[in-house]
């Protein structure tokens, strides 16, 4: 039990336990939360390089080249699949709390939740089979 | 099968110690056995100094909520046998002071559970002689799950958020708050809005989801106050667009 006992105003003897620092390796959830609000950063990370791509975009073709070029560096490319991961990690978290935070109902029932994660995953499916088809076809 | 099973409880006597410290009981293990028996027994025939909460010992008063081997859990509820060969310990809920060994002050989440109106508030009362408010089976499945709390204050002692900001409302305080909000008898849900969306409310909340975990009832207190956080951020946006339409 940690040293300092914090006192409660009134009840001078009643004893208040410190959190300690490492509570986040107390059990497995409270690590898994700790990663992914850590792990944000490279959501961002990839938000601000698509920024970067887009304003490369608009600077014209030798900007964008000099753009791709920077991409292929080790540094980049090492930070770019870190960052994939990560952003892979956020989209399965998020979609599998979707049915917490929405409860669908039809007909007076609820949905599942299995549907409801499901129905993510196969929009994502479609979103990214059109986003492949449109990339492909050119 | 072991013959017995040694207990290490936390032992906190104000008026002696300073601080927590362990004391090692080694207690008869019966199958049938859960953690409160083992307490009893201590109580009963091997130190009768040592204090705890309990009433009903059938998941039902809320009042026996302790961590058991470092998890929140009812000890009514929680067989011995579980923890097999020991030694089992066993603390009070993180996050709430200490009045004495195994029991808490529960007086903070007294004071926020009353701040939500966890009641049906009516803008008129309908007079008695026009019967009851009724309601459809359809309309009381959308809030009885979260009906079922019992103010074990599990929930609060997995959050760490409750422990780093104390002024956080907490999770079932939040559940109860949205029991009533989708209750179809209820007209109190903006009165709740100003607290729940303040900064101390639905908003602390970061989605680590271990209330819901250690829940004992099936309440789900992560999933109310997403689901609010999704009500108050819909309210938002209306307020903007429509802002003379919300009030």
């Amino acid at each position: 039990m940690s040293a300092e006992p914090h006192y409660t105003l009134y009840h001078p003897r009643w004893y208040r336990r410190r959190v300690s620092v490492w509570w986040w390796l107390q059990n497995r959830s409270y690590a898994w939360f700790v990663l992914r609000e850590l792990t944000s950063v490279f959501v961002a990370f990839f938000a601000v390089v698509y920024l970067w791509q887009l304003r490369a975009l608009a600077q014209g073709p030798e900007a964008y080249g000099q753009f791709l070029a920077r991409l292929k560096t080790p540094l980049f490319l090492a930070l770019d699949t870190v960052a994939f991961l990560f952003v892979i990690f956020h989209a399965i978290t998020w979609f599998n709390l979707t049915p917490k935070a929405m409860v669908v109902r039809l007909r007076g029932k609820r949905v599942p939740d299995w549907v409801v994660i499901g129905s993510n995953y196969a929009a994502w499916l479609v979103v990214s089979g059109v986003v492949a088809f449109i990339l492909l076809r050119g | 099968m072991p013959s017995t099973v040694a207990l290490t409880v936390a032992r906190y006597r104000p008026e002696r110690e300073s601080e927590p410290t362990w004391e090692t009981y080694e207690v008869p293990f019966q199958k049938d056995w859960v953690v409160l028996d083992a307490l009893n027994h201590i109580k009963d025939r091997l130190d009768g100094s040592l204090s705890f909460r309990w009433s009903c010992r059938m998941g039902v008063c809320g009042s026996c909520g302790m961590k058991v081997n470092g998890t929140p859990k009812l000890t009514c509820a929680t067989f011995l046998s579980d923890y097999l060969p020991g030694p089992v310990r066993v603390e009070p809920l993180d996050y709430f002071p200490v009045v004495r060994d195994l029991v808490v002050d529960l007086t903070d989440f007294m004071r926020k559970l009353k701040q939500v109106k966890p009641w049906i508030v009516r803008r008129e009362e309908k007079p008695l002689g026009e019967g009851e408010y009724l309601q459809t089976p359809d309309q009381l499945d959308t809030y009885k799950q979260f009906s079922m709390c019992i103010n074990c204050m599990l929930c609060y002692s997995a959050c760490p958020i409750y422990g780093l900001e104390p002024g956080f409302i907490g999770p079932a305080a939040i559940a109860l708050a949205q029991r009533y909000n989708m209750d179809s008898r209820d007209e109190g849900a903006a009165e709740r809005l100003n607290i729940l969306s303040e900064h101390d409310g639905i908003w602390q909340c970061t989605f680590v989801g271990e209330c819901t975990k250690v829940c004992p009832k099936h309440v789900d207190p992560a999933g109310a106050i997403q689901q609010y956080k999704l009500t108050a951020a819909t309210h938002w946006v209306k307020s903007l667009l429509l802002p003379w339409g919300t009030r």
